[in-house]
């Protein structure tokens, strides 16, 4: 057993002697486990002329070399489909069934009809606050689509396609954003943060990139408990500078996270430009840094986000390993209802990505292709959608909002002395000042 | 966040040179810092357990911690430990031992970054599991700031109850340390206590830590749990070995008295203890000494209670004045006893500037400034 251990290892023998751990006692599994550096040491003993430094494997040079960023091309954007709608290879075809794309274009499309709607809703003031998906839809279904419908979702903002996809009805979006009595969270946040247990859609909150490393810390928690389940988490090119982004890829990485990180990059966070978000080569390029499985693709090209999502999955889940993927897009819409993006870019620009390369389009055209779509199809599909999502937004707009005593309420699971007495004075308060407060569009205060 | 690395290894390292039989020998002696007594200085006055909580044994406030841990993973299989430095047994040994006895999946190192740290556990907490967070030192929970105050406070808020992080506790030393400067000796509980949504704890000796902790890691609600650093080898006592927990949001009357009513937390309690006896001694006064025990949501009605009794209030912290959580109290008794009070409610707290290395014995509410602050009231 003591010649397990390698003469050279000095780090072992010092241990071995300050412990007073005879050799054949340190050799055994037990205390290899416990210290497991001493398999590193066995590495490093192959040639003494290599750096013994603990913080990197790595080989001694005499050449003084920076490592430059713009020496070598960007990390390849990985398509399936062409423009045009054409598989490229066909090895790469994921070769899903009818049923299953046209669910996807469903999907996709009634997207698309949600946020002409809800957009416009908002510019007659009949909701607060609203964010479209336009131009991304296919980096929400390709990737939904890829993953087990119990897997955990953790979102930014723009992903309802994702949530759409899991069978969360138009009813329930849009209750959130109207924030009436049959929202699920009872009012309290700005329209699209959308959330459900139901759906394994963890509720949207508004800072940036803080579900990032809840998104490690849920998938170390599904690690242990020996679920076959991964955790997905969005966020967009301008959340990736916050800290956060730094310590989920670090931790999930550290700790053997089963964790997907999908990057929305499409170009801009609000106003400002990917040049002004970062220098390097995207975020793709960081995955490497944190010692993960990493890849780019083109995120208007449905096929080619649910191949990468698919097998992005399996590494999670078989190899308890994070993965990220950066899925190249554009943001058609503008920022939010309370942006115009043609302050700070052009509408040309705009224009040719609403025409030219959209994953709608471009997924129609290969149903097209393959003769599962035609014009009356789409007449009829876009005109029975329409139908749907205005029928829901009547019907949510009509009911009233929840009951002012859910201000007060799910603050703690209990409600503490201090805030059922808050609670009281609020009802008194209220009740002795109806005429200010509007009571008749609220359920009635128990 | 950097940690001054020679600093936390004096902090800690002076226990491993420390027998327990040492340390139980000194439990009743002063704290010194230095070589010299200090009026900052405090005596550690050992509670006794009570006889129906059975079997006890004599442990000091860090392994009070650790055994409160090692129930808390042995009573559930979810629950796990993690953070800078804990899988060894953590720099403050509160850890020693689990690792080797639980897993190495359920006590680890993470990178040294609290915002993931807290993140992580919200992560944990979110899908069901119990995560038990410790931040190295209360002086460094402020990276995780966002993390506390803008998703585990209000997670269950925002979806309605769909989703909780009631699984998870932040535990983190906490408090004047003798020589702890600027960045190990914070007192950071009122910027906490401005959350809803969060529970704030901090215990003042063994029988306490152990049963809050317990309380802490149980509460369906995200808990920041303060260990006050200064106790964790000074505060010995017979804690009980079995499962047990400390309701929370209750305040103690660790002394009942006629004249002021004494109220702090943490180490100030045994600052506090003897006052009560030094005015008492010196003035005549009877004093009533009450340990808050929890920051948010806090025990208003025994204050009030007292209050009402003894028509004086003087409430102690380590933390400076302004801001400090001695306001809210004093605001809120001021609003419910207004009748009963016969003095001007008194705050004796750290002054209005970062905690210093070299002045700390000038800094800190020490005994001499409580008890000015008494005969203030009592002259008035």
């Amino acid at each position: 057993m003591a010649s397990l251990i390698p003469k050279t290892c000095r780090f072992l023998r010092l241990y071995q002697q300050q412990m007073r751990i005879p050799a054949q006692v340190i050799a055994s599994k037990q205390i290899r486990n416990l210290h497991y550096s001493a398999k590193r040491c066995q590495e490093f003993a192959i040639d003494d002329d290599t750096p013994q430094y603990p913080g990197s494997k790595s080989v001694f040079t005499e050449k003084l070399d920076f490592l430059k960023p713009d020496e070598y091309d960007g990390i390849p954007v990985y398509r399936v489909m062409s423009r045009d709608g054409e598989v490229i290879d066909p090895d790469q075809d994921p070769g899903l069934d009818k049923d299953m794309v046209v669910k996807m274009y469903k999907t996709m499309t009634t997207l698309n009809t949600m946020d002409k709607i809800l957009y416009e809703s908002q510019r007659q003031g009949r909701i607060s606050f609203y964010m479209t998906n336009y131009g991304e839809e296919g980096t929400h279904v390709g990737s939904a689509a890829a993953l087990n419908d119990k897997d955990i979702v953790f979102g930014q903002y723009r992903e309802a396609g994702v949530i759409l996809w899991r069978g969360f009805s138009l009813e329930k979006a849009m209750n959130q954003c109207y924030g009436n009595c049959n929202d699920l969270a009872k009012g309290r946040q700005m329209p699209v943060h959308y959330g459900s247990k139901e759906h394994h859609f963890m509720t949207i909150s508004s800072p940036l990139a803080t579900q990032m490393p809840h998104a490690s810390g849920a998938a170390y928690a599904l690690k242990r408990a020996g679920r076959d389940l991964c955790v997905m988490c969005y966020f967009g090119d301008g959340a990736a500078s916050e800290g956060d982004a730094h310590a989920a890829f670090n931790f999930a990485a550290t700790l053997d996270a089963p964790v997907i990180f999908f990057c929305r990059n499409n170009g801009y966070a609000i106003s400002t430009p990917t040049a002004e978000q970062y220098r390097g080569d995207g975020i793709a390029i960081r995955g490497p840094a944190y010692g993960m499985n990493t890849i780019r693709v083109d995120g208007n090209d449905v096929f080619a986000v649910y191949n990468a999502t698919k097998a992005a999955r399996k590494i999670a889940v078989e190899e308890s390993k994070p993965v990220l993927i950066e899925a190249m897009t554009y943001r058609i819409g503008h920022h939010s209802t309370s942006d115009d993006s043609s302050a700070y870019r052009s509408v040309d620009e705009v224009r040719y990505w609403d025409s030219e390369d959209h994953p709608i389009g471009r997924l129609r055209r290969y149903m097209m292709q393959k003769e599962w779509w035609d014009i009356d199809t789409e007449k009829a599909w876009m005109a029975e959608t329409k139908k749907d999502v205005l029928q829901e937004f009547q019907a949510a707009e009509k009911l009233k909002k929840p009951s002012p005593n859910h201000m007060l309420t799910d603050v703690y699971e209990e409600m503490p002395v201090h805030l059922q007495r808050q609670m009281d004075e609020m009802k008194k308060h209220v009740e002795k000042h109806k005429e200010h407060y509007p009571l008749d569009q609220f359920e009635e205060m128990k | 966040m950097s940690v001054n690395m020679a600093l936390l290894r004096q902090i800690a390292g002076r226990l491993t040179s420390m027998s327990l039989q040492e340390l139980s020998a000194s439990q009743s002696a002063p704290i010194i810092h230095g070589s010299r007594r200090f009026a900052s200085a405090f005596k550690f006055v050992p509670d006794a357990a009570s006889p129906s909580d059975g079997e006890t044994t004599k442990m000091n406030l860090f392994q009070a911690l650790n055994n409160a841990m090692d129930v808390a993973l042995t009573s559930d299989s979810t629950a796990v430990i993690f953070g800078e430095d804990v899988a060894f047994g953590g720099v403050f040994r509160c850890t020693v031992g689990l690792a080797d006895k639980h897993g190495k999946d359920r006590v680890f190192n993470t990178p040294l970054c609290e915002q993931g740290i807290v993140g992580f556990g919200i992560g944990m907490a979110a899908v069901g599991a119990t995560a038990i967070a410790e931040i190295q030192f209360a002086d460094y929970i402020y990276p995780a700031f966002d993390q506390i105050i803008n998703e585990a406070a209000k997670f269950r808020y925002r979806s309605g109850n769909m989703f909780d992080v009631g699984g998870l506790t932040i535990r983190a030393p906490w408090g004047a340390v003798g020589h702890g400067a600027l960045y190990h000796s914070q007192s950071p509980e009122a910027f906490f206590a401005h959350i809803p949504g969060v529970k704030v704890v901090i215990p003042r000796s063994p029988i306490q830590a152990k049963g809050l902790l317990l309380s802490c890691i149980r509460d369906p609600n995200p808990c920041i749990f303060f260990e006050p650093k200064v106790l964790y080898r000074a505060a010995v006592e017979q804690v009980p070995v079995k499962d047990y927990m400390i309701p929370l949001s209750k305040a103690e009357v660790l002394q009942e008295g006629s004249d002021v009513t004494l109220v702090g937390w943490g180490t100030q309690i045994h600052v506090l203890r003897e006052v009560a006896q030094m005015a008492q001694e010196k003035l005549g006064v009877s004093c009533e000494l009450i340990d808050l025990v929890t920051i948010l949501p806090w025990d208003k009605d025994t204050i009030i209670k007292s209050v009402e009794k003894t028509g004086r209030l003087l409430v102690a912290h380590e933390a400076p004045i302004t801001g400090g959580f001695a306001s809210e109290i004093a605001s809120s008794v001021q609003e419910e006893c207004f009748l009963q009070l016969e003095a001007p409610i008194q705050r004796v707290c750290g002054w209005d500037s970062p905690f210093p290395h070299i002045f700390e014995p000038f800094y800190l509410p020490d005994k001499w400034r409580c008890l000015d602050a008494i005969k203030k009231m009592i002259n008035y």
